[in-house]
C-alpha cells in the first residue's frame, strides 16, 4: 500500500498523461472515421474503394503494428515530430477504421424511405447525408461508437508503453521493475486509474443513448 | 453489404456522370501522385536496396530459410497463444453465462461487477498483470501462459457477453417451453438455450478469434517471452536494420491470417442465415443482430456490448435495416 501513497502524484500525472493521449485521440479518429465513412457511402468509386481498403486493412493488423508503421516507418518517409505525436496519430488512424464501421452501420440503419423522400424532393446526395441521413444515423449510432471509443481508451495503454511514456500503465511497469515487491499495490494503481476512465465513459454514453435513442 | 446502387444517390444523369468521373480522376491522381512520392522518398533512403528486401521476399538469398524459419516460429506461436485463449475462454465464457442466467437478481451481482471490471481493463494491463503477479505468488509458467492466462481474463468475459446476446435474441417461448415440460431452469439453459447461442452467435465467437489473433502482439511490450511474431520481427530487425521491410511483411502475415478468419466469421453467417430461411418461425431480424455483433465486437477488442443495447432494448433499431 504504501508504494501507492508514496507514488501517488506520479499515477495521478499519469492519470491525466493517459487523458491527454485519449483527448487529442477522440477528436482526431472521430472526424477521420466520419470522413471515411461518407467516402464510402460515395458514389465515386476510387474513394469507396480506398475507403473500404482501408478499414479491411486496419481491422485486420494490430494496432502495435500500425504503431510500428508510424514511428518507424513514417520518419523514413520525411514525417518528423515527437514521438508523443506520432502515438497519437497512430492510435488516431487504427482507430477511425472502426469508427469508419460503426458510422455506416448507423448509415445503413436509417430506413431507405428517408433518403428516398429526401430524394423526391429533390435534395442532392450532400444534402441527403447531410441534413437527413447522417443527423439520424448519429443517433443510433452510439452504442458501436461507444463500444470502439471506449476500445480507444483502453488502447491508449498501448501508446503508453509504445514510447510514448508517463502514462497510467508505463508508470506502473516503471515501479514494479524498481520495486521488484509490492507490485500488487502497483497493478491495483493501475487498474483503479483506467476502470476511472472507462467506467463513467460507458456509464455516460448509456445515458447518451437512452436519451437520443430514435424508437422506429 | 450494401447494395450495387444506393439509396442516397439517384442514378446518375449526365452531369453527375461526368462530376463522378472528374472526382475519380482528381482522386486517383492524388492518391498515385502521394504514393510516388512515399516510393520516391524510400527510394532515395535507399530503402529498395536488395540486401534490406531478399532476406525476407527472396528464395534464392542464403538466409531466407533460416529468416522464415524464425518467421513460422513467430507464427506458431501467435496463433498457439489464440487458439488456447479462445479455448479456455469459451469454457470459462459458458460457465460465466450459464451462472449468470441461473442466479438471481441479487445474487448474481459480484458476478456482473467482475464482468464489468475485466471489460473496463485494457488487456495490455491484464497480460502485464499475469506476467508479473503469477510470478511474484509462486506460480512459475512458461511465458506463452502468461500472454494466454492474460487473454483467458480479458476474452472469457466478452464471450459470456456475446453467449448472453445471443441467449437473449432467442425467442421468448424456447425458455418458456423447457420450463413447461418440467425441465430445470439449469436444464433449460444447457440444453435448449445455450446450443441456440452458440449457433446463433458463431459469427462473432470467430471475430472474436480476430481480436485474440491481434492481442497476442501486446505481449512484445510487457512480458520477456513468447516468441510470437513481433519479437521475431524485432530480433529480425536488430539483425538486418531493415524496420520498413521486416514490418510491411509482418502486417501483411497478420492481414492475411485475420482476412481468412473474418471471411470464415462471414461465410458462417450465411449459412447459419439460410439454414435458417427455412424455417418457419425465423425472426428475421436475428442474423442482422449478429452481424452487427461482430461488426461491433469486432471493433472495439469486445467492449461493453452494442450487443446487449441491441437485443434487451431495441431489437431491430440498431441493425442494418437492409
Amino acid at each position: 500500500m504504501d508504494i501507492l501513497v508514496d507514488n501517488f502524484d506520479l499515477f495521478v500525472a499519469g492519470f491525466f498523461r493517459s487523458l491527454e493521449i485519449i483527448a487529442y485521440t477522440l477528436v482526431g479518429c472521430l472526424v477521420l472515421g466520419s470522413l471515411l465513412a461518407m467516402m464510402r457511402v460515395s458514389p465515386v468509386p476510387p474513394l469507396q474503394r480506398f475507403a473500404s481498403g482501408y478499414v479491411g486493412i486496419v481491422r485486420n493488423s494490430p494496432l502495435t503494428v500500425m504503431l510500428f508503421v508510424t514511428a518507424f516507418v513514417l520518419p523514413e518517409l520525411g514525417f518528423n515530430a515527437p514521438f508523443f505525436w506520432l502515438g497519437v496519430l497512430g492510435l488516431t488512424l487504427y482507430t477511425a477504421g472502426f469508427v469508419c464501421e460503426a458510422v455506416r452501420s448507423g448509415i445503413n440503419s436509417v430506413p431507405p424511405g428517408q433518403a428516398e423522400a429526401a430524394r423526391s424532393v429533390g435534395l442532392t446526395f450532400g444534402q441527403t447525408l447531410g441534413e437527413v441521413v447522417m443527423p439520424q444515423a448519429l443517433r443510433s449510432v452510439v452504442p458501436p461508437l461507444g463500444s470502439v471509443i471506449i476500445a480507444m481508451m483502453k488502447n491508449s495503454a498501448v501508446v503508453g508503453v509504445f514510447g510514448v511514456g508517463g502514462d497510467l500503465l508505463s508508470v506502473g511497469t516503471r515501479l514494479t521493475s524498481a520495486q521488484g515487491f509490492a507490485i500488487t499495490w502497483v497493478l491495483i494503481g493501475v487498474w483503479l486509474g483506467y476502470l476511472a476512465i472507462t467506467l463513467p465513459t460507458g456509464a455516460l454514453l448509456a445515458a447518451i443513448e437512452r436519451k437520443v435513442a430514435i424508437v422506429r | 453489404m450494401s447494395a450495387p446502387t444506393s439509396v442516397l444517390y439517384d442514378a446518375p444523369g449526365p452531369k453527375a456522370i461526368r462530376r463522378s468521373r472528374l472526382l475519380s480522376v482528381v482522386s486517383v491522381v492524388v492518391f498515385v501522385v502521394l504514393l510516388g512520392l512515399a516510393l520516391l522518398r524510400l527510394y532515395r533512403q535507399g530503402q529498395f536496396e536488395a540486401d534490406l528486401w531478399s532476406p525476407l521476399f527472396w528464395p534464392g538469398d542464403e538466409q531466407f530459410p533460416a529468416v522464415w524459419g524464425r518467421i513460422g516460429t513467430g507464427v506458431y506461436y501467435t496463433l498457439l497463444a489464440a487458439v488456447l485463449a479462445i479455448a479456455f475462454s469459451l469454457v470459462i465464457g459458458t460457465l460465466i453465462t450459464t451462472s449468470r442466467l441461473m442466479l438471481g437478481r441479487t445474487s448474481r451481482l459480484p458476478l456482473v461487477l467482475l464482468i464489468e471490471i475485466l471489460r473496463g481493463t485494457p488487456v495490455i494491463v491484464l497480460i502485464f498483470f499475469s506476467g508479473k503477479f503469477l510470478p511474484a505468488v509462486g506460480v512459475d509458467l512458461s511465458n506463452l501462459w502468461y500472454l494466454v492466462i492474460g487473454l483467458v481474463l480479458y476474452n472469457c468475459v466478452v464471450i459470456a457477453e456475446i453467449l448472453r446476446a445471443g441467449v437473449a435474441a432467442l425467442p421468448r417461448g424456447q425458455s418458456e417451453a423447457g420450463l413447461a415440460i418440467g425441465l430445470t431452469r439449469s436444464q433449460t439453459v444447457l440444453s435448449i438455450q445455450l446450443p441456440q447461442a452458440f449457433r446463433l452467435m458463431l459469427p462473432a465467437l470467430i471475430s472474436q478469434l480476430v481480436v485474440i489473433v491481434k492481442d497476442t502482439s501486446l505481449a512484445y511490450f510487457v512480458l520477456t517471452g513468447p516468441e510470437e511474431l513481433l519479437r521475431i520481427a524485432r530480433q529480425l530487425r536488430n539483425f538486418f536494420d531493415n524496420p520498413v521491410q521486416i514490418y510491411l511483411l509482418v502486417a501483411i502475415i497478420f492481414i492475411l491470417v485475420n482476412t481468412l478468419l473474418s471471411r470464415l466469421a462471414v461465410f458462417a453467417e450465411r449459412k447459419l442465415s439460410e439454414s435458417r430461411a427455412g424455417a418457419p418461425d425465423a425472426e428475421p431480424d436475428l442474423a442482422e443482430n449478429a452481424d452487427q455483433i461482430v461488426d461491433a465486437d469486432s471493433a472495439t477488442h469486445g467492449s461493453r456490448g452494442p450487443a446487449r443495447d441491441t437485443h434487451e432494448e431495441d431489437p431491430a433499431g440498431h441493425g442494418p435495416a437492409r
